[in-house]
């Protein structure tokens, strides 16, 4: 590969470089070695960092144009670290004439992040989603595998409270 | 071997192809057309939009044309009121994931996506609209990628990975949701993209558009402190006039110098005068280099910024063997503040340079350095594209087909043959070789060598050897960015292993065919087409009484009255550059 200088990685932790280079050896000769290493970052991270994607490319030479076609090609790899609970915000085509969207910015504006993210203390993660096959109850959303029918933005900061209630007093239902 | 002939019929009629040849190509061999939306004469078949489906003797089956290979005995038919159908349903399901934006788009009336809407007649919506919302990314300041407006042909995906080798660009996510996206889903600016716009060229729709600054130009002209200049770069001239209804390759510099000056310009100065000069000083260091020892050979061209920021973010293992001339732009800006502005006793700060390039990179190139305003200023102030020049001169009112023609500002306005040649890939190469033969021996080449045929044309890399007095100078010209690496590990394998350098002098320009098929030129780009512009430049060098830059009388009078000498202490400062190791993704 080409002698190209490290991008700004100075602030990268050098136990992911360490990390990282461990599977460069485990896996250097061995074939869908890429997927195999990103694998096991998911594995341990829960997600696949930035960072990880960067020191990948610069030490195998596949770009991360190459790289980020494979992460997002599988539903299966993560780019964010995952919210201990999930909120999900239906966009299908029912629940977007209903209001879909007011939902979904009541709670990007309270949580402080936007589709797709996940709030700083990890604890909530917040996405939209197609269809989940509700549209009777539209506008729907799913949180932590519950599914919630007919909602009004103002119904937002209830549900936000009731998850951070439900963390503090150690039940996680 | 032979290659194999097929034998088919197309429509009816009888054609012979060379096997392999696809069932689009053959059709075009009986003058049947057949409708295209992602396929780009440059590249592979995407085989995306499913506009050019055919049939097949009886088969229900409508494969696509433009990934099909004709075969033997074949019984194509192209056209039917199914096929038609067919299509148009095609065109309605992609305008249906289409914003309709045409009247305010950067492609109106030069649209792939909506020539075909307008040829298939379509005059309303037939089914509900879905355009998933995205803002646009102008991080660059070069182009504008409009993702709403992206029918995921895969042109730029191919031409930014395979064409430019830069990965800039990629499609993100499957089915539906595919999207193009800057690598890793960040800022296009944080990307490795190098600005050379050549994705902006083969995009069929306004889904990546240069970033136009024709009002910036409008509100300087009107402006009554400023002393607006003008420059025009070597490849604009064969090129321009495609928008005008000329013929590609067509010479229309004294009218595009007539149109500067009613458009308000109150000096007109022409790009080929600095590209003289550049040569001058990179000849020199040339000479320097192979003659005397004085740096690392080989001596590599750094007239392109998308090359420089490539090399930079991706050889940075070749700084020394960088030329640090500046190219012609940013030597002509900083002249025009310095010394027309002293010889005509003009405040420089009042001075307002407006470039026309074939490029977008060449709007980037502006300020990428400190370097850039050595003048004391911002040496140019805005490049514009042959394509926003256009627009500029339709806004104006000007005739242009009925423009008498006028000529340059004498004191940066006059150019050599080699001047003119900059624009084609080879031409810096071949400028150079003259101006070099000459330092070395003391004479001009023969009338019948002043062609240097072997780096013309458009090979991806080409090498020669030229004899210079009886010493053997081997030069390699490279164009495409994917052309560059073989040449350049080459280079690296033998300095590496200690051997002498295969070649002394090395050109790179980014874009295929060099400037002449610039990401900034009108639209349609093609080999033919290139071919067609290069022929312009060539003919006009031929044509020309003076061939040399170093015979260029202003360039003397420069170098006399104000510069010295080539590599002097003042050419230092104004003319070259340093160049640094970056990183390829800003973040
Ligand atoms: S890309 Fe073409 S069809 Fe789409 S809005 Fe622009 S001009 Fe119209
Ligand atoms: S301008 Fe060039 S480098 Fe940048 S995205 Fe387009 S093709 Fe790639
Ligand atoms: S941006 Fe243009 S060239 Fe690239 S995939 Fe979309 S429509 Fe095709
Ligand atoms: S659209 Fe939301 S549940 Fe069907
Ligand atoms: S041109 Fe053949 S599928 Fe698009």
């Amino acid at each position: 590969m080409n002698a190209a200088p490290l991008p700004p990685l100075e602030e990268i932790d050098p136990a992911l470089s360490e990390e990282i280079n461990s599977y460069l050896e485990e896996w250097k000769d061995k074939e869908g070695n890429l997927i195999m290493m990103l694998h096991e970052i998911q594995d341990r991270h829960g997600f696949v960092p930035r960072e990880a994607s960067l020191l990948l490319a610069e030490a195998t030479g596949v770009p991360m144009a190459r790289i980020y076609e494979v992460l997002t090609f599988y539903n299966y790899f993560k780019l964010v670290p995952p919210g201990k609970h999930n909120v999900m915000v239906c966009n299908g085509t029912a629940c977007y004439l209903k209001g879909a969207g007011r939902l979904l910015a009541e709670l990007e504006s309270r949580l402080g992040i936007s589709d797709g993210d996940t709030t700083d203390d990890r604890l909530i993660h917040l996405e939209t989603v197609r269809c989940i096959g509700c549209c009777g109850m539209a506008p729907a959303m799913v949180v932590d595998h519950k599914t919630l029918g007919k909602l009004n933005p103002t119904d937002m900061a209830g549900l936000i409270e009731g998850i951070r209630k439900r963390e503090e007093s150690g039940n996680d239902q | 071997m032979m290659p194999k002939t097929i034998e088919a019929t197309i429509n009816g009629m009888p054609v012979r192809v060379p096997a392999g040849t696809s069932i689009l190509k053959a059709a075009r061999e009986v003058n049947v057309r057949i409708p295209t939306l992602c396929k780009h004469e440059d590249l592979l078949p995407t085989a995306a939009c499913g506009l050019c489906i055919v049939k097949v003797g009886g088969s229900p089956r409508m494969p696509r044309a433009c990934a099909t290979a004709l075969e033997e005995g074949m019984e194509i038919l192209t056209h039917d009121p199914e096929l038609t159908e067919v299509r148009r349903a095609t065109l309605e399901l992609i305008l249906s994931n289409h914003p309709n934006g045409c009247l305010t788009c950067g492609r109106n009336l030069n649209c792939e996506l909506q020539t075909l809407a307008g040829d298939f007649g379509i005059r309303q919506d037939c089914m509900p609209r879905y355009v998933r919302e995205q803002e646009p990314d102008a991080s660059t300041g070069s182009i504008i990628l409009e993702f709403t407006k992206c029918i995921k042909c895969g042109r730029c995906v191919q031409v930014c990975q395979e064409m430019q080798d830069v990965w800039a660009l990629s499609f993100l996510e499957r089915g539906i949701n595919t999207r193009m996206a800057p690598a890793g889903d960040i800022g296009l600016a944080d990307s490795p993209c190098i600005r050379c716009g050549q994705c902006s060229a083969h995009c069929p729709t306004g889904a990546i558009i240069e970033d136009d600054e024709t009002v910036t130009v409008w509100e300087a002209l009107r402006d009554p402190e400023k002393f607006c200049t003008v420059q025009i770069a070597p490849s604009v001239r064969v090129a321009l006039g495609e928008a005008f209804g000329y013929p590609p390759g067509t010479d229309l510099t004294g009218k595009i110098y007539a149109a500067m000056r009613r458009l308000g310009f109150k000096a007109v100065f022409d790009t080929n005068f600095a590209a003289d000069l550049t040569i001058m000083e990179e000849a020199a260091e040339f000479v320097a280099r192979f003659a005397h020892g004085k740096g690392e050979l080989p001596l590599i061209t750094s007239c392109c910024p998308s090359w420089v920021d490539y090399m930079e973010k991706r050889f940075s293992d070749f700084i020394p063997n960088f030329s640090s001339a500046k190219s012609p732009q940013q030597m002509l800006g900083v002249l025009a503040k310095t010394y027309f502005a002293k010889k005509q006793g003009i405040d420089p700060a009042k001075i307002y340079q407006v470039s026309i390039m074939p490029c977008t990179a060449k709007k980037f190139e502006l300020e990428r350095t400190e370097e850039m305003y050595a003048s004391g200023h911002k040496d140019v102030d805005v490049a514009l594209t042959t394509r926003e020049l256009a627009r500029l001169i339709k806004q104006s009112g000007i005739d242009f087909r009925n423009l008498p023609p006028a000529s340059a500002d004498s004191i940066l306005g006059t150019y050599s043959g080699a001047g003119l040649i900059f624009g084609s890939t080879g031409g810096v190469m071949e400028a150079a070789l003259r101006t070099a033969y000459h330092k070395v021996t003391g004479r001009n080449l023969e009338k019948e060598a002043i062609d240097i045929e072997p780096v013309r044309g458009l090979k991806g890399i080409k090498s020669a050897a030229v004899d210079v007095d009886g010493t053997e100078v081997r030069v390699a010209v490279a164009h495409g960015l994917g052309n560059v690496e073989r040449l350049l590990l080459e280079v690296r394998r033998a300095r590496d292993a200690g051997e002498p350098p295969p070649y002394h002098f090395i050109e790179v320009m980014a874009c295929p065919g060099g400037c002449i098929g610039g990401g900034g030129q009108p639209y349609g780009v093609s080999d033919e087409l290139r071919s067609q512009r290069i022929q312009g430049l060539f003919d006009g060098d031929r044509g020309m009484e003076l061939r040399f830059s170093h015979e260029n009388p202003e360039i003397r009078t420069l170098y006399d009255d104000f510069l010295g000498e080539p590599l002097g202490e003042k050419a230092h400062r104004l003319l070259h550059v340093r160049y640094k190791a970056r990183p390829t993704y800003q973040k």
